[in-house]
């Protein structure tokens, strides 16, 4: 975890960062869950027969692809949980903008994640704007890419985040 | 045998998708926090939302809304529908006591160069007229009673 600051951005834009694998493996008891939570009815999550006719196998809802990511509360040895966007704190840091916003999130789906699946998830800077002021403040835009990929090396989702870091009006940088 | 409930042929621009209304409760919260393995206070503790966060309540996650919505539109395709992207835009939060409809409509339609249909989808999530959260959507559908967009791997699939 390392700051990102103003002279880091053209050195950093494109790069893989802070590449991990997921705590556990993708498993039928956190499908069940999520689509009990949200009245999800859809056969190819209940019903094996159907999910093996459709799609070749079981089958986890394409949404949840970063819920495979979200660290444990607690795990013995471990201190710090990691945070699921670091780029966009080393950024915040970097830049000297102490309040931050998510404007948008896009999900592509690539291959289908199935119970079982170890993915891998890393991120990657793709853009950060020239200053700007909105109604929040001043400050920059920017994209981060999220890549997850499974244990045979395919490509399963990409999360393209837009966040904006600021400064209220009237603040300084670095305050 | 399963079969296609919607097939691309069937859609067209300007169609609606069925309503969905649900009731949002406390429960309704939390489970969808946990499921999604978010731990922050704020979708479980209501002192906090409110001492913290300033909020009226704890309110629903954003990877939770994302099951949601996938919810709603395979509610729509059934399950030879399958998502090739979706963009969320945030607006609100939604709390215990509201209660949340989802409304979408198709925007286009199409098949792209490797032959896989695609409806594309505009949704939003209102609590009393107020869009929370929208979301636009590309979904693949059939072509015909033997297609399968889930079939499609490598360069067939090009979300």
């Amino acid at each position: 975890m390392s700051a990102i600051g103003i002279d880091d951005i053209e050195g950093a834009l494109g790069v893989s960062q802070y590449e991990e694998e997921g705590e556990f493996p993708v498993e039928q008891g956190y499908i069940w869950t999520t689509c009990s939570s949200v009245e999800n009815g859809n056969p190819l999550f209940w019903d094996p027969e159907v999910a093996e006719e459709v799609t070749g196998g079981p089958v986890a809802p394409p949404t949840m692809v970063s819920v495979w990511f979200r660290p444990h509360h607690w795990a013995p040895d471990r201190s710090t949980p990691g945070l699921p966007l670091q780029i966009h704190f080393d950024l915040k840091e970097g830049l000297g903008l102490p309040e931050a916003v998510m404007s948008d999130n896009t999900i592509v789906f690539h291959e289908p994640v199935r119970p079982g699946d170890r993915l891998t998830t890393r991120q990657i800077l793709r853009s950060v704007s020239d200053e700007k002021t909105t109604r929040l403040g001043t400050g920059r835009f920017w994209v981060i890419d999220v890549e997850y990929h499974n244990q045979r090396g395919d490509l399963v989702a990409v999360e393209s985040y837009t966040g904006f870091g600021y400064r209220r009006t009237g603040e300084e940088a670095g305050q | 045998m399963t079969t296609p409930t919607l097939l691309q042929r069937d859609v067209s621009v300007g169609d609606a998708l069925p309503e969905l209304t649900y009731p949002v409760t406390a429960t309704t919260v939390v489970l969808g926090a946990l499921a999604s393995r978010d731990w922050r206070p704020m979708h479980h503790d209501k002192d906090f939302a409110v001492h913290r966060n300033g909020t009226r309540d704890i309110f629903l996650n954003t990877p939770n809304l994302a099951a949601w919505f996938e919810r709603y539109i395979t509610d729509w395709t059934g399950p030879f529908g399958r998502l090739r992207r979706v963009t969320f835009r945030m607006h609100g939060s939604i709390f215990p006591g509201d209660t949340m409809v989802f409304r979408g409509t198709v925007t286009d339609t199409g098949v792209d160069d490797s032959g896989c249909g695609w409806a594309a989808l505009d949704i939003a999530v209102s609590v009393d007229g107020d869009a929370k959260t929208t979301c636009s959507a590309v979904v693949a559908l059939p072509l015909d009673a033997g297609d399968n967009p889930w079939a499609r791997s490598g360069d067939r699939w090009t979300p």
